[in-house]
């Protein structure tokens, strides 16, 4: 094969103005490692693109507007009503153009799928510790994506004005007005006047199709920049190193397989807004807001703050001529955004009480940091009885039990949950830590069961591969945060010691119980007393023909 | 954490851990060739596969379009479990099937048919190298000197203040948004004399029109005109002046001090609009006499000045005092004695 130093006519075209072969060569054959927890964003990004395709198709018909208008079009059903401009050109959209509800509902199923994929995408950065540094950023950008999106939705939902999406906004402009001070104000500045007014449609009409999606997009483009410039993280393993990655080139191998998938997922939702009903607003009818549908849900990611305002006690507080109403400042204004914050600074804290600033590339298996993996568990758990909290209702009905023994459950379930899950998560890490150091050690067991000379009986082990045991051991050490001396060389005490000693505290407790890989003198030792005892030893044909003397008499 | 703990020394901060360590890293495991590496035949028979799937796919597009025209808009498709508009099915489940399809046999011809062996890319520290950021901060140090900013304070200090400034029409440009919110969350359209209407008929109540136990929705009569005028007043008012009447035995009512004249016969009539975050309350049982809000289960006793049993809300459901017009219909004897729906903070 000869070797071009010229580009064919039309590339060369754009080579002269553009240099991409200067570009290209870096990134052509860039390596992308390959593992399925590494689909999760590819999933995310797909649903969003999704999003921008068929939303940009129903801006087309959908009229942004709450004049009110007779409905003449095809629905029968509703035919002659009054209703909103917004929600009779979601009729037409759904009922009078071709392949509409077809795309409403692609809409709307990528919608659930997108902030679903975020989120466990998140839960899998959380639980292989790929925030820490370098990506900490990577990890605040992901989280504002996370929470555009779910504000992007809210908003989508109530663009069609009906029922539903009519009661949803009610109860939203119900919590604004319960903040303190800026309540009535934040509530008539944004709905334009008092509820429901004929302004918000067209307002968050704007705000949905251009104001977020371009910030997500400039978020999305930042991210993946981050993640070509950092380098994608791996699992360890034999060869797979902090100073390199392995996998597959961008071109052609990666190209195939995540652009493939772009279509698998392009698919699932086309096949899913093609066969499942989702949003059916023609069943709801138009936005009245002296009624409202039994049994009403939001959609999912919004579930945990319904769940939150619905076990909360209710209770206000008047006084001074004004009133506090805790019954949502607590569920609604606070709780939410701490817990968000928490979780988001939490790559912060981590380093924090670790003291770890070092760049790391591999990623942790969750078992072998027990207490971030019983961390995770326990924000997933609070978030859990949260959301099971919105559906309160429909658990009394389905499982016969009293709305308000259910309510009591989750308002301690909601506390004692996350303890519970922390501490059962951080054990359960630790006992999985303890099997491999087992197989480490002393190998796998056979099965085959060996008497010696003087008639003792041993388990035959069988090692494991150097691969595996590299594997294995390929991870830190752990060593919490030391406070140093009191004082330095010079006589000096070290300032905010009390605060050092806390850190220290919480540092040890971190990695408290956690199984620390052996040394190398500790494997050979093990191995060593395993050859005396005759525990390890290679499956020799000999070993063959003994087991089968001894399953028979087994 | 404590460096002499660790396997390797960090040089410094930026320092990469190793973790080579008490295992020697073995290298890439060896890599083993796919049948279809081996044997050309099965290479043929995946080059086949995929080729299947694209042309397949094409004839599903071209099918999508002919079902596009070919399937009357209003026909339905029963199919089983399945049903709904017949030309949105076929269209999304031919394009669906197309793109799943074009996906599967891109990951099937990386999977079977390309190179499949793992590259190994050296990594390199996302910091600059301490000659970078010589380079630079000498760069950035010229560029200031050159600019005076350090030196001309003035000039920096009112600069920093102009551009800070800018921030406030940025933010008072918007309060066009919306009215001040001034006295409109205290006041409904109900006042003295107006009489209470069935919200769907629209027809005056009269006391005999209701037996024990019977709950309706009602409205101001004044709501209905309102449609015509001005939708959007319309809608407003109606979030705020939306109520039910109810009969109950009187004996089973227990009226709080200054209310006894509020109901007749037994007949009382309360804000529809929960208190808790305002949606309209609906579900009620007769028995208990308690009213459920659907939304967060709210529920209020009606026979006990509508005050909480149960949920998230936190005060009962206002009450409006009613009283009986010359021709005997219900009427309001005044508009509620305070805010009907959710709380604010201003309200007292
Ligand atoms: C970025 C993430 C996005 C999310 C999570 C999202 C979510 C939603 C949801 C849940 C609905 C309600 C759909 C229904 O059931 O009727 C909706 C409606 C709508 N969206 Fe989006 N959307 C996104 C982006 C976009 C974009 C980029 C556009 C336009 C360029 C758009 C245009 C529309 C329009 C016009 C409607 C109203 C149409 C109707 O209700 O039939 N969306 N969106
Ligand atoms: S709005 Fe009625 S319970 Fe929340």
């Amino acid at each position: 094969m000869s070797t071009n130093t010229e580009f064919p006519g039309p590339v060369k075209w754009v080579d002269d103005r553009l240099g991409i072969a200067k570009i290209g060569k870096k990134n052509l054959r860039k390596v992308f490692p390959d593992h399925w927890s590494f689909m999760l964003g590819e999933i995310a990004l797909y649903s969003f693109i999704i999003l921008i395709l068929t939303g940009t198709f129903l801006t087309f018909w959908f009229k942004p507007s709450m004049a009110e208008v007779e409905y003449q079009g095809s629905y029968s059903l509703l035919k002659g009503l009054h209703m909103s401009e917004a929600y009779a050109s979601t009729l037409d959209i759904t009922f009078d153009v071709r392949g509409g509800l077809l795309m409403r509902q692609i809409h709307h199923w990528a919608a659930v799928l997108f902030i679903a994929a975020m989120m466990v995408h998140l839960l899998r950065m959380f639980f292989t510790g790929a925030f820490r540094k370098p990506r900490e950023l990577n990890w605040l950008i992901g989280f504002g994506m996370l929470f555009l999106g779910i504000i992007e939705g809210f908003l989508g939902y109530g663009l069609p004005d009906d029922l539903l999406s009519g009661t949803g906004l009610r109860i939203t402009n119900g919590m604004i007005q319960a903040s303190p001070v800026v309540g009535t104000y934040m509530n008539f500045f944004i709905f334009g006047g008092e509820f429901p007014g004929d302004d918000f449609v067209a307002r968050f009409f704007i705000v949905h199709v251009l104001l977020i999606p371009g910030i997500i997009l400039a978020l999305v483009t930042a991210h993946l920049f981050l993640v070509v410039y950092h380098k994608h993280t791996q699992y360890a393993g034999p060869g797979r190193t902090q100073k390199n990655v392995v996998g597959y080139p961008l071109f052609p191998v990666y190209t195939a397989k995540a652009g493939g998938f772009f279509f698998v997922v392009f698919g699932i939702t086309a096949l899913m807004g093609a066969l499942m009903q989702i949003n059916p607003v023609w069943l709801y009818g138009p936005y009245n807001p002296a009624e409202v549908t039994a049994g009403a849900q939001p959609d999912w990611y919004m579930g945990w703050l319904e769940g939150s305002v619905r076990i909360f006690p209710g209770f206000e507080s008047h006084f001074w001529g004004i009133t506090l109403s805790w019954n949502l400042i607590i569920p609604a204004l606070i709780v939410p955004p701490a817990f968000v914050t928490l979780v988001a600074l939490y790559p912060f804290i981590e380093g924090w009480i670790t003291g770890d600033k070092r760049e790391h590339h591999l990623l942790d298996r969750p078992r072998d940091v027990p207490t971030r993996t019983g961390i995770g568990v326990a924000f997933i758990t609070f978030y859990a009885m949260l959301w099971i909290g919105g559906g309160n209702d429909l658990i009394a009905t389905h499982f016969n039990l009293s709305l308000n023994h259910v309510t009591w459950f989750l308002r301690f379930a909601v506390i004692l949950g996350p303890i519970l899950g922390f501490w059962i998560a951080r054990r359960w890490a630790i006992s999985l830590q303890r099997a491999d150091q087992e197989r480490l050690l002393h190998g796998l067991e056979t099965g085959v069961i060996m008497r010696s000379p003087e008639g003792k009986y041993t388990e035959k082990h069988q090692p494991i591969s150097t691969y595996e045991a590299y594997s294995i051991t390929a991870r830190d050490r752990l060593v919490p945060h030391e406070i140093g001396p009191e004082t330095d060389e010079n006589g000096v005490r070290a300032p905010r010691r009390a605060l050092h000693k806390a850190r220290a505290a919480l540092s040890r407790f971190y990695y408290a119980d956690a199984v620390q890989k052996p040394t190398t003198q500790e494997i050979e030792e093990a191995h060593e007393h395993a050859h005396d005892a005759d525990e390890i030893h290679e499956l020799t044909e000999d070993t063959e023909t003994y087991r089968e003397v001894t399953s028979d008499r087994s | 954490m404590s460096n002499d703990n660790l396997p390797v020394k960090p040089e410094d901060e930026h320092g990469v851990v190793e973790v080579a360590e008490p295992i020697p890293d073995p290298g890439l495991e060896p890599h083993e060739p796919r049948i279809t590496d081996i044997d050309p035949k099965a290479a043929d028979r995946a080059e086949r596969q995929v080729s299947g799937m694209f042309g397949l796919a094409t004839l599903l597009v071209l099918g999508s379009c002919v079902a596009y025209f070919a399937i009357p808009r209003d026909s339905i498709l029963e199919f089983g479990p399945l049903s709904g508009n017949a030309n949105n099915m076929v269209i999304g489940l031919c394009i669906g099937l197309a793109l799943f399809l074009i996906g599967a046999g891109a990951i099937q011809w990386a999977k079977k048919l390309m190179v499949d062996e793992e590259i190994s890319e050296e990594r390199h520290a996302a910091h600059s190298s301490p000659q970078q950021i010589a380079e630079i901060t000498e760069a950035f140090k010229e560029g200031a000197e050159e600019s005076g900013f350090g030196r001309r304070k003035m000039i920096r200090n009112s600069l920093i203040g102009a551009l800070g400034i800018l921030g406030l029409p940025a933010i008072i440009l918007l309060r066009d948004l919306g009215p001040l919110p001034g006295r409109a969350l205290y006041n409904t359209i109900w006042a003295k004399g107006i009489r209470v209407v069935n919200d769907v008929t629209d027809r005056p109540i009269k006391p005999s029109d209701l037996v024990v136990g019977q709950l309706v929705n009602a409205a101001p009569a004044n709501l209905a005109p309102l449609q015509e005028e001005n939708a959007s007043e319309y809608q407003n008012a109606k979030a705020k002046a939306a109520v039910i009447v109810v009969r109950i035995k009187p004996s089973e009512i227990r009226t709080k001090p200054g209310r006894e004249n509020w109901g007749i016969d037994g007949i009382l009539c309360y804000s529809k609009i929960c208190t808790h975050v305002g949606c309209p309350i609906s579900l009620y049982e007769q028995t208990t006499h308690h009213v459920l809000c659907p939304c967060h289960q709210s529920t209020f006793d009606l026979a006990d000045s509508a005050k909480v049993v149960f949920g998230p809300a936190a005060r009962p459901l206002p009450q409006l005092p009613l009283a009986v017009d010359s021709e005997g219909y219900l009427v309001a004897q005044s508009g509620f004695h305070e805010p009907v729906g959710p709380s604010f903070f201003e309200r007292g």
